[in-house]
């Protein structure tokens, strides 16, 4: 009797740390997918916000064709993007044109006195803002995951339930880092 | 001592339970001091019944509660269009449902968070917050208040709000009582001795229950107004906001009428502004604000 109880018992327990660690490692991939999703979102919103901004920039002050033609491409690129790599490439193109449609648009008072502006420029830096934010939930829940699989002894059953593959990562563009460049060599 | 994210969930969630046995038994004794002056044995048991709806009612409806005292209203989306993002931003940072938006129109700075668990949750800031404070600064009032959702502080400080106020309400009912009506005719009854007995005890337990219920409330509200900055720093990733805010508040002498001695420990910082506190250390809601400032500006 005793006999073959104590090895079911090793067995069972056996079974429930395993089923643990896979409801944990699910749990913590919902939760990274799930933060994924945020990010788009709000990807996608900013996106949809850019045509409008264009129309009404374009009514007040003379930009260059290039940077209106790079929003809207950068744009379709973010639209059609599958993976955080894609994605990430896209927004930070976009990041770049729209900052110096602000740039430009600093230099037209009828212009950054338009209701439809300054509401527009609420929406742009909520949205800003919330990209930021998600990514940080974003990042932080793939760090959790890739600690997740790798650590012993979920690293033996993590390639057995799919989950091998670390996730990647929402990158900051290395353009984004840099601090800008003055140019003072013409006040010489 | 560094609490872990789920043991502070955990200890919210033994307090609650804490708190919910402490005001039943309050209420009980409460209850039976009523009906030993009043001879009656209905009193004892209705007492009972009434502290068990009183804590459910509580329970799921703490959020509405406490907006209705606090004189919150919904927050309108176009009006508040600001709000609301900074709002939706520190949900995304902190991976949780968007909580309702309230607003108190009052020309202090000041808010509050509620509600039983993150999904039935709500945050609540005056119109003073809005038009007095930077982008930034509201973002990190906005922050510190989620963490409160986040870790299940709104839970136990929204019911000892809830709870608090009704224990007040009845011992100044109690006291009242015993100066007026209800003892003249048990005392024809019984005779003088047990009469006096039953009045000394009740007036004693009208005194102590207002008194334990501060106790409990000051007990688990200061230490955490310091964890909910320092999460709402790793949130934001700004600390300077929240700072900045906080001065703001303590060079402001305004108090915010909608506040009362129940709910003031719900608030970002004491709205009542240390009046009528006799014990300073013992019995301030919040702790000092100075050493607020100072914790957030080493972070």
């Amino acid at each position: 009797m005793i006999e073959w109880l104590i090895p079911l018992i090793v067995v069972v327990v056996l079974g429930l740390i395993v089923i643990g660690i896979y409801n944990g490692l699910v749990q913590k991939k919902m939760r990274a997918d799930n933060a994924w999703a945020q990010i788009d979102v709000q990807l996608k919103r900013r996106a949809d916000l850019i045509p409008n901004l264009v129309d009404t920039v374009k009514g007040y002050a003379k930009f260059e064709k290039k940077v209106l033609t790079e929003v809207t491409r950068a744009r379709t690129s973010i639209m059609n993007a599958k993976t955080p790599a894609e994605a990430a490439k896209g927004e930070n193109m976009l990041a770049g044109a729209l900052k110096t449609i602000f740039a430009v648009a600093e230099a037209y008072p009828a212009l950054k006195a338009s209701e439809n502006f300054k509401s527009l420029q609420e929406e742009f830096s909520t949205t800003e803002n919330k990209i930021a934010y998600a990514r940080q939930f974003y990042n932080d829940s793939v760090m959790q995951f890739n600690t997740a699989i790798m650590v012993f002894p979920n690293n033996l059953f993590a390639g057995l339930f799919g989950f091998g593959m670390p996730l990647d990562y929402f990158e900051i563009a290395a353009s984004e880092k840099k601090v800008p460049k003055a140019d003072f060599s013409d006040l010489a | 001592m560094e609490l872990s994210f789920y043991e502070q969930v955990d200890s919210n969630r033994k307090m609650t339970f804490f708190l919910f046995s402490v005001f039943f038994f309050l209420i009980l004794a409460l209850g039976w001091v009523v009906s030993f002056l009043m001879d009656s044995y209905v009193i004892f048991p209705l007492f009972g019944v009434i502290a068990i709806v009183y804590i459910l009612v509580s329970y799921y409806y703490s959020a509405g509660i406490v907006t209705r005292i606090s004189g919150a209203i919904s927050a309108d989306k176009n009006e508040f269009k600001q709000l609301h993002n900074v709002v939706e931003e520190m949900s995304l940072a902190a991976g949780l449902p968007k909580p309702g938006v309230y607003v108190i129109r009052d020309s202090a700075i000041n808010a509050f968070a509620s509600g039983r668990d993150p999904g039935h949750a709500i945050i609540c800031v005056t119109t003073g917050c809005l038009t007095r404070l930077s982008r930034a600064e509201l973002t990190g009032v906005v922050a510190h208040e989620m963490s409160h959702i986040k870790n299940y502080d709104i839970r136990v400080m929204t019911m000892a709000a809830i709870l608090v106020g009704l224990a007040v309400l009845l011992s100044d009912f109690l006291l009242r009582m015993f100066f007026w009506g209800g003892l003249g005719r048990s005392r024809d009854r019984n005779g003088g001795g047990i009469a006096i007995a039953a009045i000394v005890l009740g007036l004693l337990l009208a005194i102590l229950t207002p008194l334990i219920a501060q106790v409990i409330k000051f007990a688990i509200s200061r230490q955490r107004e310091y964890l909910a900055d320092a999460s709402a720093s790793e949130l934001t990733r700004y600390p300077e906001g929240l700072a900045s805010a906080l001065r703001k508040i303590r060079d402001d002498s305004e108090l915010l009428e909608a506040a009362n001695k129940a709910t003031a420990h719900l608030y970002i910082a004491d709205p009542l502004k240390g009046q009528k506190i006799w014990f300073k250390g013992l019995f301030a809601s919040h702790p000092p604000i100075d050493d607020r400032i100072a914790k957030l500006s080493v972070a």
